[in-house]
């Protein structure tokens, strides 16, 4: 569905996108995450050839974006990150607007209004100026407007940025029922950690252009496990000796807290060895418990990894 | 060519213009003003109110000779209406299409980046070519629709106003006809020249629209020429205006369609 290889967008000297690889397969949800100047937005620009990349090359339905943009965005929706859509006109007339624009036959086009309007819980308000809607009125209106054409592959930029938390759930609901029910391609962008796990079957990590991970939600819990938290109950009057003891691992930070110890950086394949140095030292061990890595702790754990100098660590995995 | 998308673009942009306040007042206002209200109160009180330096006589005796032989079969009291109506105000007509074209396309051009929702647009699977050719007939098409209909309403005020004083139908004359074909329809398409190369360096209609608003001292020049007697409308003389303007509009819209990339514009958002 989409190759990218070795991808690069310089707007002079800032490097937007630098060198980012990565293949999305049809009926993917994959989650594209970023700060802010992540290159995420230029990503989606560049995929549907409204921008031109410095090098590099991108496949989209095997199609080249600048030579083929035309069909690439015919077969594609995007969703901007702000919605932009005509605030003078009504929410129908702005449908009609893009249905002429990206060619919706005639004889569909009221059908296919309605039937996305009512999806999107739209249907009362149609013919009511968008300026009046509320930020996830208009929201709903623009996925209704991405959807329209029926595109294949959908981009969604910063979906519920700016949203209430009520409405964010709902238009989350909404895109996952695309993917899931529709069977479409998905590409998200979202500094939202929360949604990017609960939608996206694989995502990417960008920071400053580049790709710092990529993979299921669940495989980079694992890579980045080093930054997940275990907490040890031991019996109160051996804590001391315990945190010592926890101490001597390398790499690890151990404190007490609430009665326990709370380790970072212990890898779940040295758990045992860390129980079987404990009870060695007749600690009495009550109970192990690994806290998984969420998806923010890896995400954060790999930023700060960008941040610092590069000799200070080496270069993160990526999966293809 | 995208016919329908071309056609849905300029349907959207005009039931937008139509919907502004700040781009419809002054579509509104100096038409009223150049067709109904100068033409009626030259044609009903024009030889009263008409005072020319010098006195008529003498104010006649500077024309150039093809103008004064135009006048010179008229009364007195006709003159003064004959040469406000026919001469001096056919350079004000074309204040009109001009300005509608002016506040349209930065409407159009720099009102869609302000607005917010050029972004969509880009992504759609319409061609630069395409895209450009349909903001530019949003533009262009109601100037020259308000440049006929201001003209029919000219001479219909014209006559009727001064049917006291002219007592027969004295306009329009070969001039405006070609001033009206050849000429309006090219300072329709100068305004609009130079509203997309201003609204490719602005991001507001405002600043489009005040920042374009220069394209008007050209008309005033002519405006000032034609009271000063140095440079009066003939036939002749309108076929090669228009044929200058037609020449700096292409020239002006060849470099707006430079800027008119989907990057470049995508790269001001």
């Amino acid at each position: 569905m989409l190759e990218v290889a070795d991808l690069v967008k310089h707007y002079g000297p800032v490097r937007a996108v630098d060198g980012i690889s990565f293949s999305v397969k049809p009926g993917e949800v994959f989650g594209l995450l970023g700060h802010n100047g992540a290159g995420k937005t230029t990503t989606i620009r560049l995929l549907n050839g409204v921008l031109r990349p410095t090098s590099g090359t991108a496949r989209v339905f095997g199609l080249c974006p600048i030579n083929d943009g035309l069909t690439v965005r015919q077969r594609s929706g995007v969703l901007t990150e702000t919605p932009s859509l005509e605030e003078r006109l009504s929410a129908r007339q702005n449908l009609r607007y893009y249905a002429d624009l990206y060619g919706v036959e005639a004889s569909q086009v009221p059908g296919r209004f309605e039937a996305l309007l009512q999806t999107f819980e739209l249907s009362e308000v149609g013919d009511g100026r968008v300026g009046g809607f509320s930020k996830g009125m208009k929201q709903r209106l623009a996925l209704c407007r991405a959807l329209l054409h029926q595109p294949e592959l959908l981009y969604l930029d910063e979906p519920t940025a700016g949203l209430d938390p009520v409405a964010a759930r709902r238009v989350i609901a909404l895109i996952r029922e695309q993917s899931r029910v529709g069977g479409r391609t998905v590409v998200i962008c979202t500094h939202n950690l929360g949604e990017a796990e609960q939608i996206c079957d694989r995502v990417a990590v960008l920071e400053r252009g580049k790709l710092l991970a990529i993979g299921t939600p669940a495989e980079l819990a694992r890579a980045y496990q080093h930054s997940a938290k275990v907490l040890i109950e031991v019996a109160p009057e051996t804590i001391e000796q315990a945190l010592a003891c926890a101490r001597g691992f390398e790499g690890v930070e151990a404190r007490a807290e609430n009665g326990q110890l709370s380790l970072t950086g212990l890898s779940r394949q040295r758990i045992p060895e860390l129980v079987a140095a404990l009870v060695k030292l007749d600690v009495s061990v009550y109970r192990v418990e690994p806290q998984e890595a969420s998806l923010e702790d890896v995400y954060f754990a790999l930023h700060q990894r960008a941040d610092q100098p590069p000799q200070a660590h080496p270069a993160p995995e990526v999966k293809a | 060519m995208n016919r329908r998308a071309i056609a849905a673009i300029i349907r959207k942009d005009l039931t937008v213009v139509l919907q502004s306040k700040a781009v419809m007042i002054p579509i509104v206002i100096v038409p009223l003003v150049i067709f109904i209200f100068l033409p009626t109160v030259v044609g009903l009180a024009g030889p009263a109110l008409i005072n020319l330096p010098g006195g008529q006589e003498q104010f006649l005796a500077r024309l150039p000779a093809g103008l004064r032989a135009a006048l010179e079969g008229l009364s007195p009291t006709q003159q003064p209406v004959v040469l406000a109506l026919v001469y001096l105000f056919a350079p004000l007509y074309l204040i009109v299409p001009l300005m509608v074209a002016s506040v349209i396309a930065a409407d159009s051009f720099a009102g869609e980046k302000e607005r917010k929702t050029l972004e969509a647009l880009i992504y759609s699977p319409v061609s630069d070519r395409d895209l450009f050719v349909a903001k530019l007939l949003s533009a262009w098409l109601p100037a020259v629709a308000a440049g006929l209909f201001g003209f029919v309403v000219y001479a219909l005020a014209s006559n009727l106003a001064a049917w006291g004083v002219m007592g027969r139908v004295f306009f329009p004359t070969w001039m405006w006809l070609v001033l009206v074909v050849w000429v309006m329809p090219a300072v329709a398409g100068m305004g609009l020249g130079v509203s997309v190369m201003v609204s490719s360096k602005v991001k507001s209609f405002q600043e489009a629209y005040q920042i374009g608003g220069v394209v008007v001292l050209p008309i005033l020049l002519l405006v000032v020429g034609q009271i000063a007697g140095v440079m009066v409308f003939s036939v002749w003389l309108v076929l090669l205006l228009g044929l200058v303007l037609w020449g700096l509009t292409a020239i002006l819209l060849w470099y707006g369609s430079r800027s008119f990339a989907r990057s470049e514009l995508i790269a001001q958002l």
